[in-house]
């Protein structure tokens, strides 16, 4: 039997597992929950404050791995899941969820230098 | 003997009268220290000669005696009726064609578990006379629990993915494959990555995790095929960036 | 004696709703979703952001309106469930061993835990102040 190429995916579900475990609770507060709970000051999300942010070149990149390695880790294990609830289809299904998160990731790369 | 008794509806099937399997009841009457597999022999003897099923050694070590009761995969020697309500339900393990009543065919796993190379190949084979291969007990620690295998099937009776897909290689044979190659006396791991790391290996299990849990024997086949992939991973993306070099 | 084994056949999409132990895998598996479909907000938020401040500001008010609310409940509690099970599971794919002796599983997710509050603060302190 043929090597699987799976780890190229299975990398990056991995990888974007681990990450949105530790980060995406903390991210999910700062952008919907801190500024109406009063944790953080109002103009937290305003445009010229997140453009500030992102200023930084480091910032930049720290934003666009965190984005990019849970997408694909999103992208995976819903192709698997797609599976686990009886679409059969998995050249579509995959075609579909790694397009999607390569879209996204295209749109980053294009949008994060210019900011 | 009590008089407590307990229903039994018990999945039959004889190929030569059957379209399809049904269920029987029989009322057993059974002492608190019975197990499953104690009222099915009480069936047997007393009730119904015709009853075919597997069974051998009653105390957990052969993995013959592992039937579906009550929905949840279980060796029938290792499961105390006083644990079940008074109407118990039990088919043979799932995921197999029933050959008779709760006898199943194994074929296909004793197959897989072949293609794994489950024992120690050795860098150069040594006679007797030249002594064992010696192992500390720490080397012996990395692959100890994956030993206790006894090949019963009630982890690809719980796996979902073996329902789904009958080429995936399963839990047990799987976790038998990590389990040589953990071992220290072994040098197999290249030529058992052809079948573990192919799609129908590793790649096709997603982790449910349920055949650690029916488990008897605490082997931990999830455990065992997830560091299967992290290796593995790993493995491609070595090869990729040192192509000269041939694995 | 003639042989004619029995193929029963198991649901190909509705075998999750059987057992309890499958349900809890197809709600871990589901928190993609959730997960997925919030990275996608942000990143057209990213993309909103280039576009100038009008863009933005209508962006953050759908994120603020109650849907927007309602969704990132939803996504936060998708994404706990998911940081729970992940560091569950840590132990078994990555087994550790120091000077020889396993280290006990629940060791390793108490680590990850406290690894998750030290992100959290350092992720806070960097974008609020």
């Amino acid at each position: 039997m043929a090597r699987s190429h799976k780890p190229i995916v299975w990398g990056l579900f991995a990888a974007g597992g681990t990450l949105s475990a530790f980060v995406l609770p903390v991210l999910i507060l700062l952008t919907c929950f801190a500024v109406p709970l009063g944790l953080a000051p109002a103009d937290l999300l305003a445009y010229e404050r997140v453009l500030g942010l992102l200023g930084h070149p480091a910032a930049k990149l720290a934003v666009f791995g965190v984005l990019f390695l849970v997408i694909w880790h999103a992208a995976h294990r819903m192709r698997i899941t797609a599976h686990d609830v009886g679409i059969r289809a998995d050249t579509l299904v995959a075609a579909l969820c790694y397009g999607i998160a390569a879209i996204a990731t295209v749109a980053m790369l294009i949008v994060l230098p210019g900011l | 003997m009590s008089d407590r008794t307990v229903e039994l509806e018990i999945l039959r099937y004889d190929p030569e009268k059957d379209e399809m399997p049904r269920f029987e009841t029989y009322t057993v009457p059974y002492r608190d220290d019975w197990v499953v597999l104690d009222a099915i022999n009480y069936v047997k003897a007393e009730l119904d000669r015709t009853l075919s099923y597997r069974w051998s050694c009653h105390m957990a070590v052969c993995g013959s005696c592992g039937m579906v009761v009550n929905g949840e995969p279980v060796l029938a020697c290792h499961a105390f009726l006083r644990d079940y309500p008074a109407r118990i339900r039990i088919e043979p393990l799932a995921n197999f064609p029933v050959e008779r009543d709760l006898v199943v065919v194994i074929d296909d796993f004793i197959d897989k578990l072949g293609s794994v190379k489950p024992y120690v190949v050795a860098k150069e084979e040594k006679s007797v006379d030249e002594g064992e291969y010696i192992q500390t007990p720490g080397e012996l620690a990395r692959f100890k629990q994956y030993t206790a295998c006894i090949n019963c099937l009630l982890c690809y009776s719980a796996c979902p993915q073996y329902a789904l897909n009958e080429s995936f290689v399963g839990p047990a044979a799987l976790a038998l494959a990590h389990r040589y190659n953990m071992d220290s006396r072994d040098v197999g791991r290249s030529a058992r990555e052809d079948v573990v790391a192919s799609n129908p290996g590793i790649w096709e299990c997603s982790f449910v995790g349920a055949c650690s849990e029916v488990c008897p024997k605490s082997v931990d086949p999830a455990a065992a095929i997830q560091q299967t992939k992290i290796a593995s991973t790993a493995d491609y993306f070595l090869n990729f960036l040192t192509p000269w070099k041939k694995t | 004696m003639s042989r004619r084994p029995y193929k029963r056949e198991v649901s190909k999409g509705g075998w999750w709703l059987t057992q309890p132990r499958y349900i809890r895998y197809m709600a871990r598996e589901f928190s993609c979703a959730l997960i997925g479909a919030y990275v996608l907000v942000l990143v057209t938020g990213l993309w909103r952001l280039s576009e100038g401040p009008a863009q933005y500001e209508a962006w953050l008010a759908r994120v603020e309106s109650p849907a927007g609310r309602l969704f990132a409940v939803v996504a936060m509690l998708f994404a706990l469930y998911h940081t729970y099970t992940w560091f569950q599971v840590t132990p078994k794919a990555m087994p550790l061993a120091v000077n020889g002796k396993k280290v006990p599983g629940a060791v390793i997710v108490l680590g990850h835990w406290a690894g998750l509050a030290v992100a959290s603060v350092l992720v806070w302190l960097l974008v609020v102040n």
